[in-house]
């Protein structure tokens, strides 16, 4: 797991963790089962305040990418939960909606396009 | 029971100086940055809390417990880590070793040597030949080889070097990582606790302005700039403590009130330092 916190950002601190390991739990970085680090050792590793991380956890747990049991740590849920799923279509869909639209800007064909994918998903 | 420290009510009555109905309760496991001007109360309240200094009314709580119920248990819980050294100057180590062993049952020897050891602080060497670094080193270790719930800092970090005072919030880190321990760390180098702190609680000429987590106060303000004759009478009202400057003011606005802020205004997160400053500026407005 890697987490780097940029002063500089637009995003307080408690959202860039989440973001971060969001990213990799989505990215496949951070393998379902995982146990994460626990939120007073992730604050120290850090420099944040225990709130901070308490937070970014909290917000993880709410949108179902992870699992806290008191006194047992936190631990990445299975892609096959709902949750997780409903983000990965969600994901594929923003990537192909990306596509579309700029095949389209460009006058490409639907066929051509579909062809382009044939073609992705073999490689 | 969650709350390490609870202070309720807290007035105290100087010539010129009033401590007026400070409350606050710090949890378990968290850090509180007291802060404010020089002057505002913060050492006040903390003798109070270090029962140097007797009161007028309130009550404070430790771990439970109030100061009466059992004096020895509540000073065993305390580590006071203070802007200047309380040793005295002609001592050395072994002379503040065998203090602390005459003073305090928690007291560990072997834990004391080793942190002696982990500052690099000369065993040789009177008091008063010591850096202020080291100085403060030495009161940490002193603190930390008892067995503390509340370690004390009063503007302990002030006139360090950067590479110590990283080193000092990694102790105050470690120090929480438990869960059982907390840390009141009254101060004005705002940055230090702008990285750690959980709380923020802000005394201004003896009264609390604001107690909340330090994420909530750094998310509730934006600060904002811009030129003084392009503000309307609308926005002018929504803004916290203003400061004309020559080339421009500056200014906070609550965040949620900011996304109407017109065009050629520059705004931006702050800092608990502007935030102090401008809060303090606003309430100087008000008298």
């Amino acid at each position: 797991m890697k987490i780097l916190i940029s002063n500089q950002s637009e995003l307080p601190i408690y959202a860039q963790i989440k973001e971060q390991i969001k990213e990799q739990i989505l990215n496949g970085q951070i393998e379902a089962g995982t146990e994460l680090p626990s939120i007073r050792k992730l604050a120290k590793e850090l420099g944040v305040s225990v709130i901070t991380t308490t937070r970014a956890y909290n917000d993880l747990e709410e949108e179902g990418f992870i699992s806290s049991m008191q006194g047992k740590g936190s631990m990445v849920l299975s892609k096959e939960n709902e949750f997780l799923k409903e983000k990965y279509l969600l994901r594929i869909e923003e990537g192909m909606g990306t596509a579309v639209e700029t095949a389209k800007r460009i006058g490409m064909k639907e066929d051509e396009l579909v062809n382009l994918l044939h073609k992705l998903w073999k490689e | 029971m969650m709350e390490l420290l609870e202070v309720k009510g807290l007035t105290k009555r100087y010539k010129g100086f009033l401590l007026d109905d400070i409350s606050f309760s710090l949890p378990k496991g968290y850090i509180m940055g007291y802060v404010g001007q020089n002057g505002a109360g913060k050492t006040t309240t903390i003798n109070c809390i270090n029962q140097i200094c007797h009161a007028n009314s309130g009550t404070i709580y430790l771990n439970g417990r109030m100061y009466k119920e059992d004096p020895i248990q509540y000073k065993e819980e305390i580590g006071f880590i203070g802007d200047e050294s309380y040793f005295p100057k002609e001592m050395r180590i072994s002379d503040i070793r065998s203090i602390q062993k005459t003073f305090y049952r928690s007291f560990q020897e072997a834990e004391f040597d080793q942190l002696i050891a982990r500052f690099k602080l000369p065993e040789k060497k009177k008091i008063s030949e010591f850096s202020r670094g080291m100085k403060v080193k030495l009161m940490f270790a002193a603190a930390l080889s008892r067995d503390t719930k509340l370690l004390i800092l009063d503007e302990a970090t002030n006139g360090l070097d950067p590479v110590i005072r990283s080193e000092v919030l990694q102790i105050l880190q470690d120090y929480i990582s438990d869960g059982e321990r907390s840390i009141l760390f009254s101060t004005h180098m705002l940055e230090d606790l702008e990285q750690i702190a959980d709380y923020i609680v802000f005394i201004d000429q003896g009264k609390i302005i604001i107690s909340e987590t330090k994420d909530d106060l750094l998310e509730s303000y934006i600060l904002i700039k811009g030129d003084y004759k392009e503000l309307t009478t609308e926005l002018r009202s929504r803004l916290i403590g203003l400061e004309k400057k020559e080339f421009g003011f500056e200014a906070l606005i609550k965040s949620d009130e900011a996304r109407n802020v017109p065009k050629g205004f520059v705004i931006n997160k702050p800092s608990i330092d502007k935030i102090m400053v401008h809060l303090i500026r606003n309430s100087l407005e008000g008298v």
